[in-house]
Parts: structure tokens; sequence; C-alpha cells
């Protein structure tokens, strides 16, 4: 089995070369098959590797592959090498599987573009899919990187996939540029940790950390924290989240794999892979999980009062992404993870749910001109109703379960202040997330009677992926029971949490695993689902029962609405202070120095005094044979002097 | 003064008041003959020098074929009266006549007369006549010098081929 | 000055002959009899090869006069051949005349 890891990652990257270089000719029905097929194909290699992986003692459940030698240079060494264990076996599994379940929805969805755009479409789905499955497969710093970068290409692309409007283009650009930034510090962060390890392989760093790095120290605080920079990019977190909501640009599919399950979600696996670093910087955690409560709190905040519905969605998920930070940040990385997991089950649901609103009234996205969409959708409707009780919180669905833990954990690390924050963005995720329902699906619908004749249920290579993506938002957290409720299904237990305990054994204090239950952990618990059935209800009472009283309470607290509104002006504080500044500074290098300086003095500088030294020296060209001769001679006689005289 | 000295300072003198002729004469077909004499001239101190052979391929190659071919293309061109161009200007002229004459008096000065053999060559000691006869020459040019002669061979052909292409009419 | 005759006479013949060569290349701008200079300087060279050979005994001096002398006869075809497509593109020999090459 352990010669098969290389399969994961190139099934995807045959699409890609499938799909990009025949399948304009092949036409959209080889494509339909082929793009889908091979990320389902992974997702069955990863799934006879999980057998494999569980049928192993716990302790050996560690795969290796070195593929290719990739860079070797004197003792520097970084090969092309795979790594899976329950950690990442976890990603490989989330990113195949949701990934074909999106793959196969974009059939549906992009069944109105010409052969071009859906061929160059599934390339890039394909592509973003082999970018991500290395990204978690990678068994060192720099293939890491690879797969780092290349997601966030491919996330470019995908954003700009309409590149004809501009607005599209620009929002690939500001999510590439942002990224770039984090990309900047976790590349300094991979120098880092070469610089002081003398390697990049996992395998030689992470064992090394607790004898290399001191707990608290100065290294390992930067280290943790360039690393982490990367994250906060890519994974959007207070300041660099600006990208995502304007990454919804992109089409629905592309923001359910790429901004909302899979590679926004790879700062925190990151963090996870990387946690003995971080065990010895808690100062690094701590900025972690403070940004990661931060994060949570404010985009929720901004979430309630979104109107485009895909864009409730992008604030949801960096609140979301603002928890599982929060997880990981209080060194409760398995939470973290699992996390990361049921939330790529919900949250993908909710945005192929939305594409399916937006794909049946033609594009709408404004939810003040949806409602009452429950009769003609049903599939989506019950669908989207269970993603929003597991985004909520509600007990038994998947949310409820990663949520609490998370929200225990901080708890039990001793901070009361980031669970208050976690336990109040608990409570408005409620209130935003059955707000969106709500105008959505109930209500009297407010759009055109043209759009109200078409509204229809969405073909079944759509509504497939929502049942079974529906499905595992209910079921999806009972794989990680806490102890505290027992264990309902017979056996099961906390599967999750024994299942990652290899992979962070070194991480979490020992004996952790069935912990005597303190009395607390039920009344937070039972505080959590209370307020997140009080948002539910707030929602409720808003939204369906008192519709004027949203536009009332808007008047009156007009200026907190005005702040939600125009989203705390970071965008716009943003290109006051960065933006113009720098392309202040950018113009300066551009006209100053460039054309200038380079160009002017320099370049063409030289140019002009090639050319005049040239025209003062071919004055002696006279092009008269004679002459050349008289001077030949002048000089053979010079030197027959100097030899005779001299 | 023996007869071989007198040849030298005859045929030398002649050689050098024809040549002088050549680059001085205004008509071209003058300067021609003058050059003739010049080599015939050559030919005969390279006999006071104990090389027949070269003497005769001298007079063979330089003052029969070239010089045919130089007076051909003389004629050729109708260039057989003085022309206006003929002369540089005077300042060049003199200039040119100095810049000869301290080449010559450096070489004066320098003591090119007195020259005397200060090393020896392979072929030393043996007697006068037979090195520089038919026999030694030949076989020195098939045994140890046969890649130049074949070079010169080629080059030959080139220069017969070269010279046809350059001089025909283009059409 | 005596007129024993010694390989140093010879040389300095040559040495004469080749400086009259030059100044007629120097002095004068009809072609031929430009090109009938640079006959004059390779006869003087070749005098002087002949002169080191039988003074110093090598037979290389004369194999080299006879390469000279057939390289002068392959200079000789192609630079008259020159001289007749010069000609006739500018109805003159005049070397004044063919400055193209000016800088």
């Amino acid at each position: 089995m352990e010669n098969l890891l290389w399969v994961v990652p190139a099934l995807p990257l045959v699409g890609v070369a499938f799909n990009g270089l025949l399948g304009r000719r092949a036409g959209k029905g080889v494509v339909a098959f082929v793009g889908p097929g091979v990320v389902g194909a992974a997702f069955a290699v990863a799934i006879a590797l999980f057998v494999h992986l569980v049928g192993l003692p716990a302790g050996e459940r560690e795969l290796h592959q070195t593929v290719y030698e990739w860079l070797v240079g004197g003792g520097f060494g970084a090969p092309v090498a795979f790594l899976v264990d329950p950690l990442s076996m976890t990603m490989v599994l989330v990113v195949t599987g949701v990934g074909f379940l999106i793959h196969v929805y974009s059939v549906g969805y992009m069944h109105d573009e010409d052969e071009r755009g859906f061929a160059r479409y599934f390339t890039y789905l394909n592509l973003f899919t082999f970018a991500m499955l290395l990204l978690v497969m990678a068994d060192n710093f720099l293939l890491m990187f690879v797969g780092w970068e290349g997601v966030g290409l491919c996330s470019y692309l995908l954003i700009g996939f309409w590149f004809a409007d501009r607005d599209n283009a620009e929002a690939g650009k500001k999510a590439f540029i942002v990224n770039r930034i984090g990309d900047f510090g976790f590349l300094i962060g991979i120098f880092l940790v070469f610089s002081t390890f003398g390697s990049v392989a996992f395998a030689d760093v992470l064992p090394a950390a607790g004898a290399a790095l001191t707990v608290g120290g100065t290294l390992a605080f930067w280290i943790a924290l360039f690393l982490f920079l990367g994250a906060v990019g890519k994974s959007a977190q207070i300041p660099l989240y600006v990208w995502l909501p304007d990454a919804m640009a992109g089409p629905t599919p592309v923001s359910a794999l790429i901004h909302a399950a899979t590679m926004v979600t790879a700062g925190v696996y990151m963090v996870a892979r990387l946690h003995p670093i971080y065990q010895m910087a808690p100062s690094a955690l701590a900025i972690v999980a403070g940004i990661g409560a931060a994060t949570a709190l404010f985009a929720a905040t901004i979430g309630l009062v979104q109107n485009d519905i895909k864009k409730v969605l992008a604030y949801s998920t960096i609140s979301q992404l603002g928890y599982m930070f929060l997880g990981v940040g209080v060194a409760a990385f398995t939470a973290g993870i699992f996390h990361l997991v049921t939330h790529a089950f919900f949250k993908a649901l909710l945005f192929l749910g939305a594409g399916s609103v937006i794909h049946a009234l033609h594009g709408q996205q404004d939810m003040r001109y949806m409602g009452g969409l429950k009769s003609g959708m049903p599939i989506t409707y019950w669908t989207m109703l269970a993603a929003t009780l597991a985004i909520s919180g509600i007990p038994p669905f998947a949310g409820f379960f990663s949520k609490d833990d998370i929200l225990w954990r901080t708890w039990d690390a001793g901070h009361p202040l980031l669970w208050a924050i976690g336990f109040v963005t608990a409570g408005l995720t409620a209130v935003y997330m059955f707000r969106l329902f709500f105008l959505t699906f109930h209500g009297k619908f407010r759009g055109t009677d043209e759009q109200a004749e078409h509204v229809h249920e969405s073909p079944p290579s759509m509504a497939v992926p929502l049942a079974v993506l529906g499905v595992l938002s209910l079921i999806g957290g009972w794989i990680g029971i806490p102890a505290a409720l027992g264990d309902p299904l017979g056996g099961l237990g906390n599967a999750f949490e024994g299942w990652l305990a290899p992979v962070f054994e070194r991480g979490e204090v020992a004996g952790e695993l069935h912990p005597a239950v303190p009395p607390i952990e039920y009344g937070l618990m039972a505080a959590s689902v209370a307020i997140a059935t009080l948002g539910l209800l707030a929602a409720w009472w808003l939204y369906v029962r008192n519709q004027r009283l949203p536009e009332e309470l808007s008047l009156r607290f007009r200026a907190a609405y005005t702040v939600l509104r125009n989203k705390y002006w970071i965008d716009e504080a943003y290109t006051l202070f960065v933006v113009r500044p720098f392309n202040a500074l950018s113009a300066f290098a551009w006209r100053v120095v460039d054309d200038g300086l380079i160009d002017g003095l320099a370049v063409m500088g030289t140019g002009r005094l090639v050319r005049f030294g040239s025209g003062v020296a071919s004055r002696w060209e006279t092009g008269y044979v004679p002459g050349y001769v008289l001077v030949f001679f002048g000089g053979a006689l010079a030197i027959l002097a100097y030899y005779l005289l001299g | 003064m023996t007869g071989v000295d007198l040849a030298f300072w005859f045929f030398g003198t002649l050689a050098v008041v024809t040549s002088v002729l050549v680059i001085t004469n205004r008509n071209p077909v003058a300067s021609v003959l003058f050059l003739v004499i010049a080599f015939f001239s050559l030919a005969a101190l390279f006999v006071t020098l104990h090389s027949h052979f070269l003497a005769a391929i001298q007079v063979l190659v330089y003052a029969g074929a070239i010089m045919v071919l130089f007076l051909f293309v003389v004629m050729l061109l109708n260039l057989g009266q003085p022309q206006w161009f003929d002369v540089q200007a005077r300042p060049l002229v003199i200039v040119a006549a100095a810049l000869g004459a301290a080449f010559v008096g450096l070489l004066w000065k320098g003591g090119l007369l007195e020259w005397t053999p200060t090393v020896t060559g392979p072929a030393a000691g043996v007697p006068e006549d037979v090195l520089g006869s038919v026999e030694a020459i030949g076989s020195a040019l098939y045994t140890v010098y046969y890649l130049p002669f074949i070079a010169t061979a080629l080059l030959l052909l080139i220069a017969m081929v070269g010279a046809v292409v350059i001089a025909r009419r283009e059409r | 000055m005596t007129l024993a005759v010694g390989p140093g006479h010879y040389l300095f013949l040559s040495a004469i002959l080749f400086t009259i060569g030059t100044v007629g290349v120097l002095t004068r701008r009809n072609a031929i009899i430009i090109f009938m200079s640079i006959e004059i300087m390779l006869n003087a060279a070749n005098l002087a090869f002949v002169t080191f050979a039988a003074a110093i005994g090598d037979l290389a001096g004369f194999v080299m006069v006879l390469l000279v002398i057939a390289v002068a006869a392959a200079e000789a075809a192609v630079g008259l051949a020159i001289i007749v497509a010069m000609f006739r593109h500018r109805q003159t020999v005049d070397v004044g005349a063919f400055n193209v090459m000016r800088g």
C-alpha cells in the first residue's frame, strides 16, 4: 500500500492533462465524466489507504513514499515525498471526498458553459485538487509550499474564471496579492526552520523541535509566528481576511470547494501539522487563539447584515475558520481538525445549496429578492436546513460536536474570555445563518414574476451531492462524540480523537483521551445549545414573525448598523493606508527610479555614450585604404625604432 | 671584388632603379615593363645566391605569367595613358618619402649591412650549388613541407574559381 | 664602405626594395600601380628569404619562396579580377573613389 501514495495526487493530475489538452476537442460529455471521475478514483484509492491504515496498530499508522529526488544540493534535500498519517489521511479523505461531490455538482452547475469554458473549469478544478493533495500529503516544508502556492494559483484562476467581467478579475488579483503577503511570512518561516534544523523534512524537524527550541524562546516564537502569517493569509484571518468575501466572484462550486471546505483550512492543517513547533511557543499559540477568536466574532457581526447570500456564507466561513484557529490555538489540535472536517461538510453544503438557489433564480444572489423557495426546491430546502442546524450547533448535527469540543477545550485550557467570545459568536452564528435560511426559503417570493415561474429543483447531478452532504452534516459529527455524552453509538466512542491521538500524542496532555468529566462540561454544553436555540428563535422572530422589525431595529441602532453594513470600513482603510501609499511608491519606483534613473540614465545613457564615442572614433575610419597603410607603416616604423634605437 | 660581387652591384642597382621607375612613371604600360626588368634583376640575384631553380621560377612565373596578366588588364581597361588622379596629394607624397627614408636609415643605422649568420640551419655545410638545386628543394617540398604544398595547390584552385566568379560580367 | 658583398648587402637591398614598394603603395592612386608596388614588396621579401636560406643553410627559405610565388600568382589573379570588377562598377581604378567602408 505504501507504494500507492503517489496515485492519489497523480489521478487529478491526469485529469488536468486530459481536460487541459484534449478537453475542448473531447466535448463536454467526456470532460463531465473525466473531471469528477479522476477525483472519485482518487477518493477510492484514499479509502483503500484508509482501510489499510486502520488495519495497522495505532502507533504505526504512518506511510512514507519518496517518488522523486527533487532538489539535492550538499546537505540540503527536498524530495517529492509523501507522508500519510491519520492527520493527512483525514485531510486527503476530506479533499477527495468533498471534492468529488463538488466536482459532480459542478457538472450540473456549469452546464451552460461552452466546451472551452467547461474544459477550462475542470482543468482548474482538477489542478486545485492536485495541489491541495500535494499540500496535505507533503512530507517536507518545501513540497508543502509548492502545494500551498498551487492552491493559491488555482484560487486566483477560479475566482477570475469569468474574467471578462472586470470585477471578477480584480477579485482574483486581490485574493492572489493578499495571499502573497501571507506566503511571504510562510517562506520566512521555512527559512528560519531550515537555518535552525538544517533540514526541511517533517521527519527531521518535528521530532527535533523539543530539543532544538526552548519553550517560550525567541526563535520558537518567530518561527511559529511567521508560519502563522502564512496561515492568516491562506485561511483568511484578521488582518488578511479581506480577500475571501471578494473571492465569491468565482463560480459557486468553487466557493464551496476552495473557499469553504479545503483551501482556506490549509492554515489550520498547517498549524496542526507543525504542532511540535507551536508547542514550543506558547505566546505564539496565544496569538493564534486570540486572532482566531477575534476573527470569529468580527466576521460573525459583519455576516449579520449582509444581503448577498454568498457574502453571508463568506463571512460565516471566516468566522468558522476563526473557531478552528481558536481550537488549535489552545492546543486542542484534534478539536480544530474535527471542526475543519465537519465544517467541510456543512459549509460545502451551504454553498452548494446557495448555488442551487442562485441557479434556480438565474444568477440572483441578493436575499432581499428571494423568499418562499421552500415549496419549489424541497431537496435544497431540507439539505440546507440540515447544514444550517449543523453550523448553528444544534445537536445532534455535526457542527454541535466539533464546535462544542473547541469551546470546552478553550474553557478547560483556562481561557474564559476566549470562551466567552466563542460563546457569543455561536449565538450570532445561529442568528445570521437562520436569517439567511428564512429570508431565502420562507415568507413570500420577492423577486420578479418571471423568476418565480422558473424556480425549479436542480438536476440530479446537483441534488445528489446535496443529499450526500446533508446526511454527512447530520451524522458527520458522530465520529467525535465527547466522552461526557457516553457512548450512544455503541463502541464508537470518540473515534476521531483516538484516530488522531498518535499524531498529537506529543501535543495534547497524555491521558486526556478518557478524562474524568467535570460537571461544568455539561453546563457549558447546555449553555451553548441554549444560545444556539436562542439565536434560532431570534432569527425566526425577526425574519418570519415580525418582518418589519429588522428595519426598525436598523433605524434605531443606525450607527451600529452603518458600521456593520460597511464592514467596519476595513476595505476602505486598506485602500487609504496600504493600497494608495503602495501605489504611490510603485509610481515613484516606476516613473522616477525605473524610467528616470535605470532606463533614462543607465540604459539610454550607456547607449548614448557609446553612440557618441563611436561617432568620435569613426572619424578615423575614412575608408581610404592608403590612409590605413600610412598609419600601419608608421606604426611598424615606430616599433622598429624602439628596438633599434631604444 | 669577385665576379659574383660585381653581379650583385650591377643587378642590385638595376633592381632599385627600375623599381623606382615603376612607382614614379605616370604611364602604366611603362611601369609594367620596368617591373619586368626589376624581376629579371632579382632572378639574376637569386643566381648569385646559387638558387638556380628559384631564378628560373622567378622568370617563368613573375616575369612571364604575372606580368603578362598585368599588361593584359592595363590594356583591357584602356589605362595606357597617364590618369589625372594618378599621384596622391603632395603632402602625403612627402610624408611617405620621409617615412621610407627613415625606414631605410634606421636599418642602416641598426647595422643590417654587417649582418652575419649567428645560427646554423639543418642543411649547413652542404655545398652551395647543391643547396639550391632542384633536387634539394624538390625533396624538401615533397617530404617535410608536403602539407603547405598541398594547401598551396588548393589555394591556387580557389583563387582560379574566385577570379572567374569576381571578374565575370553580372547578369 | 667596402665593395665586398656579404649577406648583409643582400638584406639591405631587400629592405630598399621593400621600402620602394611601400612608398609606391602610399603615393599612387592608380590601383594597378599599387598592385605592382605590392609585387615589389613580395619580391623584396623573397630576396630576404633566399639570402637567409643560403647564409644559414636551411631549405625552408627556398620552399617558402616557392610558396610565396604561388600565393602571389593567386593574389594577382584574384586582385586583378577585383580591379576589373570595380572598374566595371565605377569606370575608374582610382582607389580614392572606393571608400564605401568609411566610418
